[in-house]
């Protein structure tokens, strides 16, 4: 189009073509932006002045600077409460969710038969989440009758009570997510499969070992796959809600208290506005600064190979 | 290739083929363990309450008992929830598939000072973090008087969503430009461009962000929670949700109601299979 524009059209006519271009572009993206205004950059400055603010929603918001902030610091048990068990879960499940969602990705794109019908068994259940998801997992792990502790039963052994017993409950909520390593896993798929064969081929003739193809050619190239699941995995845990609220809401004895629960109680049980609010930013804010020290670093982790535009 | 010593001893098809035979028994192992919680599941929805707590386990109900299944349908209007949701489904479809398609044409196709800044801008949102956006939201609707109506969960759609345009962008990107090329000399105008060319060859990739879009109003449960109040107005997410905590269930009439509400998804995954994976290559996350 350039090319054509430059040698059929004077310049002040080009320029215009150019300007037109340029105001449809506008008008094309126009929805988006009005969609990012209301939607995205509205709300979160929004939630900053409400976070300074005591709001019930029937009394209009009364500003109280950074107190909401400084009692959360200081004098809110259930924060840190919220935040040891957020955290603890994140460093459990995001390494486990990467490293399974990795090995079920090479198992499955091994090159045998009828591999394409264990592909879909192991990435169905990632299309499942909500609600009936967590329902089927408490049925699971139901200390008297569930799947588990009834395998368990064959072998002698005596279940522990799980989504019930304030040690177990966690672990609970880590292999009912793992459940859904389908759509890690499927990421990496995507990205074993975009690595030329003939790397391999010519690692093979010059003697590579499956194990030193696998660290010198498969994991450097996989690591944009490896990067952007660990952005997602990330963010989507730091967020988890549904799984807390519907199997455990928050005990036993707060032992699941995820952030999210948190914020959500303060938020529509208790209606403090404000409150809840300082917990968004606050929760905003660390996933903010674990996404940019991932990106900082990935420079030295993360293998490009060549540029694909 | 250099001969081995071991390929004297181990042929290199005996090698290949216990390596075969090891990885069908990793993917059998691994594959009874993904779908033997699903098959627990529906085989204790078609016990009688007897058998649910039997030890060890009946892992085949019997007699079967498939009123489980009528009486969790009648116990709540599952039919209304199912409706609701569909109904959100349809609106947001459609919302999102008229806004994502012209804003991915835009990002794809036109060059626009501060084009590529916008597009940062778009993508990072991407990684927002819900809960912050939640109390503006619920109160920018309740002043809008659309809380306990679709609206919410509908009108944002009409103004896209990050990750369908992303998806639609780098789908569009790759078709050739000779075409619409062409036809912009003849005098077309980029609307009819996205119309007549575009969209004709991106059906795979509108079929990806619909189903994307089903599945996650379909699985959706923190906006209907906090939007929706009315019985008469819950989604099958919030439904089930009411069902479990409202009655004094029978675990074999709630595990149906959950693999009533499991199994459109199952059925739309496995029809659209081929939709799911590919829009993951659409959009080009991978190396």
């Amino acid at each position: 189009m350039t090319v054509i524009t430059q040698r059929f059209f004077p310049a002040r006519l080009r320029w215009s073509l150019q300007k037109r271009e340029a105001l449809t572009f506008y008008l094309c993206v126009l929805p988006w932006f009005i969609g990012f205004l209301l939607f995205y950059l509205g709300p979160v400055l929004a939630s900053f002045y409400f976070s300074l603010t005591k709001w019930d929603l029937i009394t209009p918001p009364q500003f109280i600077g950074l107190d909401n902030y400084e009692r959360i610091f200081t004098r809110d048990k259930y924060f840190l409460q919220a935040i040891k068990v957020t955290t603890i879960y994140t460093f459990t499940y995001v390494p486990l969710d990467l490293v399974f969602g990795l090995l079920i990705a090479l198992l499955v794109n091994q090159r045998v038969r009828g591999v394409g019908i264990f592909r879909t068994i192991f990435y169905m259940p990632s299309v499942l989440a909500g609600v009936a998801y967590v329902v089927m997992w408490m049925w699971v792990f139901n200390p008297q009758a569930g799947l588990i502790n009834g395998l368990l039963a064959y072998f002698g052994v005596q279940g522990p009570r799980w989504l019930l017993d304030p040690k177990w409950a966690l672990p609970a909520l880590i292999i009912m997510s793992l459940w859904g390593v389908g759509r890690t896993m499927v990421i990496y798929l995507a990205g074993l499969q975009d690595i030329p064969r003939e790397l391999y081929e010519s690692a093979s003739i010059d003697g590579a070992n499956a194990w030193s193809r696998f660290w010198n050619i498969t994991l450097p190239l996989l690591t944009p796959s490896i990067l952007f699941n660990l952005i997602f995995s990330i963010i989507l845990t730091f967020q988890s809600f549904t799984n807390v609220y519907i199997a455990t809401n928050g005990g036993p004895l707060d032992a699941t208290l995820f952030y999210v629960l948190y914020l959500y109680r303060k938020a529509f049980e208790h209606l403090a506005m404000g409150y809840a609010s300082a917990l968004a930013w606050i929760l905003f804010l660390i996933v903010l600064v674990c996404t940019l020290i991932i990106f900082t670093t990935s420079g030295k982790w993360v293998f490009y190979r060549g540029v694909e535009e | 290739m250099k001969t081995r010593e071991t390929d004297v001893l181990f042929p290199a098809h005996w090698r290949r083929n216990l390596w075969n035979a090891i990885i069908y028994a990793l993917l059998i192992a691994g594959s009874l363990m993904f779908l033997l919680p699903l098959f627990w599941v529906f085989s204790s929805s078609l016990k009688p309450e007897y058998q649910i707590f039997k030890i060890p386990p009946q892992w085949i109900p019997n007699p079967i008992r498939w009123q489980n299944y009528s009486e969790a349908w009648t116990y709540v209007p599952f039919g209304r929830f199912m409706l609701n949701t569909l109904i959100i489904a349809a609106g947001a479809i459609t919302g999102n598939l008229l806004s994502c398609t012209i804003i991915a044409y835009g990002f794809a196709r036109l060059r626009a000072p501060g084009k590529n800044m916008l597009f940062i801008l778009m993508l990072s949102t991407m990684m927002l973090v819900e809960p912050v956006r939640i109390i503006p939201m619920y109160i920018e609707f309740k002043t809008l008087g659309w809380i306990d109506t679709f609206l919410p969960m509908i009108v944002p759609a009409f103004f896209g969503s990050p990750f369908y345009i992303f998806l639609l962008r780098q789908f569009f990107m790759n078709i050739p430009k000779d075409l619409s090329d062409a036809a912009l000399i003849d005098g077309a105008s980029h609307l009819q461009i996205l119309w007549r060319i575009i969209l004709p060859i991106s059906k795979p990739a509108l079929a990806a962000v619909a189903i994307f879009n089903f599945q996650g109003v379909w699985n959706d449960f923190l906006y209907p929670l906090v939007f929706l109040h009315r019985h008469t107005n819950f989604t099958i997410a919030l439904g089930l949700n009411f069902f479990r905590s409202s009655y004094s269930i029978q675990w074999g009439n709630l595990m149906a109601a959950s693999m009533m509400a499991l199994l459109p998804m199952v059925v739309v995954f496995f029809l659209a299979q081929r939709y799911f994976i590919e829009g993951i290559s659409f959009s080009g996350i991978k190396g």
